[in-house]
Parts: C-alpha cells; structure tokens; sequence
C-alpha cells in the first residue's frame, strides 16, 4: 500500500454531541457524509484517497454512546466503547468472557484503546483488491480481482461467494452472534433491533456494504440477553501474526451442557464469508449428542459442506473443520504427547 | 451542541494571528531551532491545502506536555501532524502513518494512542502528552527512559520514542508486569533492528526503576 507522507484531503469535520445532532448532521449531507467511530477504518480509505467524504461526522464526543450499562434482561453496550473497555469490563468478563476473549484478539493494544465496539463490527471488508482502490464488483465495477487464477485470494472466502469473494474481518461479530446479540440502530423512520446475524449481509444481498446500515443510519447499541450468561465458551483466532493481523478465520461458541451431553449451543465463523456465519445445521446436528471428539469431528464435517476454495485458500476448509471440532468437543485432547 | 454552534467559538477568535507569524511566534519563543526546517517544510507545503474552498484552519488550544498551546489546525490533520510539524514536537516519530507500527504513540489522558491516526480536534481539552513531556522539569529523566539509558536497549532507536511512551500508559495499568506480560503491552510497537530482547530488557529496568521511584 502506498505510504503518501502528507495530511489527508480536506473535508468538513463535525463533531456533535448528541445521536439526535450526528443524525441531523448525516441527513443533511446525505451520501456525502462519512461516519467516523474509532477511525481505524476510515483513515486508511481517506489516507489512500479511495473515499472522498466532504463531510466526515465524528461520534466520539457523544457521551451517550459510551457505556456499559446493566439492563433487565443483561448488558447494552454502547457502539462507541472501546474494545479495551469491553475486554476490562467486570461484569462482560465475567458472564460474557466470549466477547471479552474475543475483543481482546482484535489488533494490537493502541488499537483497541481507541477501535470501538460498534466499529469492530461495522468495519468495511480487508481485501487488497478492493481497499487498492481497483473497480472491483464491490467498488461497483464489474470483475472481481481476487477470483482469477493468479489472484492473490489467500485470505478470500470459502462459502457463500457471490462474484464478490471478500470476507469479514470482524473478531467480535461471530461472538456476539453466539451470544444471540441484538444491534439497535438509529434510522431516520426511528428505532430498529436487529439480531446480530441480520446486521450483516452477502454480496447476494448487497454487494457494496457488508452490513445493513443504510446513510443516515446509526449503530448505536449492542444488547447482549443473559440467556448465555456464564455459558460454556470457546474463541479461537488463526492468523499469520499474533499483532494486529485480521483473522484468516475465528470461531466462536457458546455452550450449555447437562452432564455429557450438549443441551443448548450457538456457534459462529468468522473469515470464511462476507458475512459472520451462524452455523444453524450444525447447532441442529449436535443438540443432544455427548460433547465427545465424534460430535466434533461430525460438526466439522458439516460446517464446511458446499465450501468452494479458490485459487490460494483451500487451506481454509481443513482449518474451518478443525475450529468448528475445537469449539464443540473441546481442545483438552489436543495436548502434545511426547 | 452540532458543530455550527461549537464554531462560533472559534470564529471569535482574533484572525490577525497568521499561521505563519503564528508559527514564527512559536519558534522564536523557544522551540528548538533544529525543528525549523520541519515547520518550514510542511508549512510550504500547507499553503497548498489552504487554497481548497471553505476549508481553513482553526485555532485551538491543545493541552501538551502540560502547556496550553495555541495552534492552527485542519479538520483533517492528524495529531501526530500537529505535534511534529506545528508545535515542533519532533520525538514523536512518523513510521507507517498507518497505525501499523507504533512509533507515533503518545498518551491521550494517560492512554497510548497512535497519533497518526487520531485527528487533532478530538483531542481539544484532553491531556496530551509526549517523549518530550517525560523528564522532570530539572532534566531528571523518567525512570523508564533512565531504563532504557541503563540498559542500552535499543540500535537506532527510531521507535524509541513509541515504545517508550507505550510502556508509561502501560505501567500506569499493571505497575509491576511479568516479562511475558509486558512484552504483551507492548506488543503494538514494531521494531525494524528487531532488538525486542534488549528493548524488553530495558523496559523491565525502568518499570522497576519506576517501582522504586515511586517507594522512594
């Protein structure tokens, strides 16, 4: 990536201090606005002169968004805490740890002292082709770089390509989809709850963004139900370095078993699609069974059935298979012998 | 408050004051003569940006290394900009301008961040402090700079400053780390000598020295 040793282009910056300003703020200047959380994402696109905002809307002097508060039924997390917040906090570590694990995963320490929740989540897709700047099918184009035979797609998808073979980058997505999460937005018609695996979409429903949030839509909150509270759970993140690196897959799983067996399970990947994956036909496959190296060894099997691996990442169908074990029968059997 | 309110503040602002007397200003009351050539060039080069309609600079007041500063900034500039080629804080290094290797790193409210990607007007009425804002007002250095002197912990020391700076936010949340411990709060500073074993050495050293500095 080209290094280009000046400021950034110019834009307007507005910083309110309040969801209702920023929202005002991105209804007025429409596709023009530019909505900046931790801005780990979006200085790289406005570094590289890829993105072009006139008016970037900075969210991180709206207190409201930055907190941890007890509800209910559970947690909500404000989209602009950060990541060392959520790993730090009591009360996620203790009934929530498959998020703490995971947040503390993400990047390198700077970063999350300054990436936020709602940012990890919401950050656009890694692939080199399309973060170049290249007319790819994502950037609106019609081709897609990575998916030729000399395209370098080891980090690409395995499932659920759709002409685009991007992925997500996220490390929290797959945990708080096994936490059963529910993201609130702030739209211009009002309130709306989603669950954690609808907040993200594939290039079959809409090839450029790879979440739902529409200009002029806020991500404003993460709830986390207590159904999983203190759960059984398992976060696991393969990738080249143990700084920074995006994963070339994460897993993550939440368990709740009656003596040997599996009574209730939610698991989800991450790296392998454009979007996090809950793997539904696994958890409908392993309910009920003994949590033994079989289930797990079946549960592989399933979770990479229709993967289709491009030129440089078949690697990726083997390593999803083993995460997918790990996450459900344990790792105790994994020790080295000697 | 939207940002059309907040302005206003500025607005009242006095625009007698050029960026260029401002900058003059600065180096004459006692900036390092060395960091001219620095504020020169990227005041040359700023004159470019300046011509873009409607987009000015403002002129804020930053609370660094303990001293309100008064400084013109751009939306768009970052803080590792500002530091080195505003204020003429030149310690702090710009390696990647990416946040991928940790030379830019600084202390927002006693929080290591990476200055090249922090924008410079969220940082108003925030302590910020940097290499330069460590040793005592006598010129005692700070115990983990004295550290890093005791144990010769680093080759060229380019990333010096980061990793120094990184290791102060550090100590501030686990004052008496583990080697494996530290190595991990530090692991957001790259080295290209691939010193790490000595630069580890040297930071145990001034987390200790800070240890007893602090009993003492």
């Amino acid at each position: 990536m080209a290094v280009i040793r000046d400021v950034m282009p110019a834009f307007e910056l507005f910083q309110p201090s309040s969801v209702a300003d920023a929202q005002k703020l991105l209804e007025q200047h429409g596709p023009d606005a530019w909505v900046l959380a931790g801005g780990l994402d979006s200085f790289d696109w406005l570094k590289d002169r890829i993105r072009k905002p006139k008016a970037v809307v900075d969210l991180s002097g709206i207190e409201e968004l930055r907190s941890v508060r007890t509800t209910g039924d559970g947690i909500e997390i404000g989209a602009m805490t950060t990541l060392t917040e959520v790993v730090n906090h009591p009360i996620i570590k203790q009934k929530y740890g498959l998020l703490a694990q995971a947040a503390e995963l993400v990047a390198s320490p700077q970063i999350r002292n300054q990436g936020t929740l709602g940012g990890n989540v919401s950050q656009d897709t890694r692939c080199w082709y399309y973060r170049g700047g290249w007319p790819c099918y994502r950037a609106g184009g019609n081709i897609c770089y990575a998916d030729t035979p000399e395209g370098r797609n080891r980090e690409h998808a395995i499932l659920h390509a759709d002409r685009c073979v991007a992925v997500n980058p996220s490390d929290s997505a797959p945990a708080l989809i096994a936490l059963d999460a529910r993201f609130v937005l702030r739209t211009p018609k009002g309130e709306r709850v989603v669950d954690a695996e609808d907040y993200f979409i594939g290039p079959e429903i809409d090839i450029t963004r790879l979440h739902i949030l529409q200009p002029g839509d806020l991500l404003t909150a993460i709830r986390i139900p207590s159904t999983w509270a203190g759960a059984q759970f398992y976060f696991e993140k393969i990738r080249d370095r143990n700084v920074w690196d995006f994963p070339l897959m994460n897993v993550a799983s939440a368990m709740v078993t009656s003596g040997d067996s599996i009574e209730r399970i939610r698991i989800a990947v991450n790296g392998a699609a454009a979007r996090p994956l809950r793997l539904k036909a696994v958890e409908d496959a392993v309910r009920g069974k003994p949590r033994n190296t079989a289930t797990g060894e079946m549960a592989g099997k399933l979770a990479v059935q229709g993967a289709v691996p491009l030129q440089f990442n078949a690697y990726k169908i083997p390593l999803m298979r083993n995460l997918v074990k790990r996450a459900i029968s344990g790792v105790e059997e994994a020790t080295w012998a000697s | 408050m939207t940002e059309k309110a907040g302005s206003k503040a500025f607005e009242d602002v006095p625009k007698a004051v050029s960026r260029r007397n401002f900058i003059k200003g600065v180096i004459t009351s006692g900036v390092a003569v060395s960091s001219a050539s620095y504020l020169f060039r990227a005041s040359s080069l700023l004159q470019g940006q300046q011509s873009t309609a409607g987009v000015g600079e403002r002129l804020i007041t930053l609370n660094v290394n303990g001293q309100q500063r008064r400084v013109d900034v751009m939306r768009q500039e970052t803080l590792a900009w500002t530091l080195r080629y505003k204020l003429g804080l030149t310690g702090t290094k710009l390696g990647c301008d990416r946040a991928e290797c940790g030379s830019c790193t600084v202390l927002i409210d006693d929080i290591p961040y990476y200055s090249c990607s922090v924008l410079t007007h969220t940082v108003r009425g925030r302590k910020v402090v940097t290499i330069e804002g460590l040793a005592a007002a006598d010129g005692t250095l700070h115990p983990v700079q004295q550290g890093v002197i005791d144990e010769q912990g680093f080759q060229c020391a380019f990333c010096m400053p980061g990793f120094i700076m990184t290791t102060v936010g550090y100590l501030k949340t686990n004052s008496n780390p583990t080697r494996q411990e530290l190595a991990q709060g530090i692991s957001g500073n790259l080295c290209r000598c691939q010193d790490y074993d000595k630069i580890l050495t040297a930071l145990m050293r001034g987390a200790e020295n800070m240890r007893r500095s602090n009993l003492g």
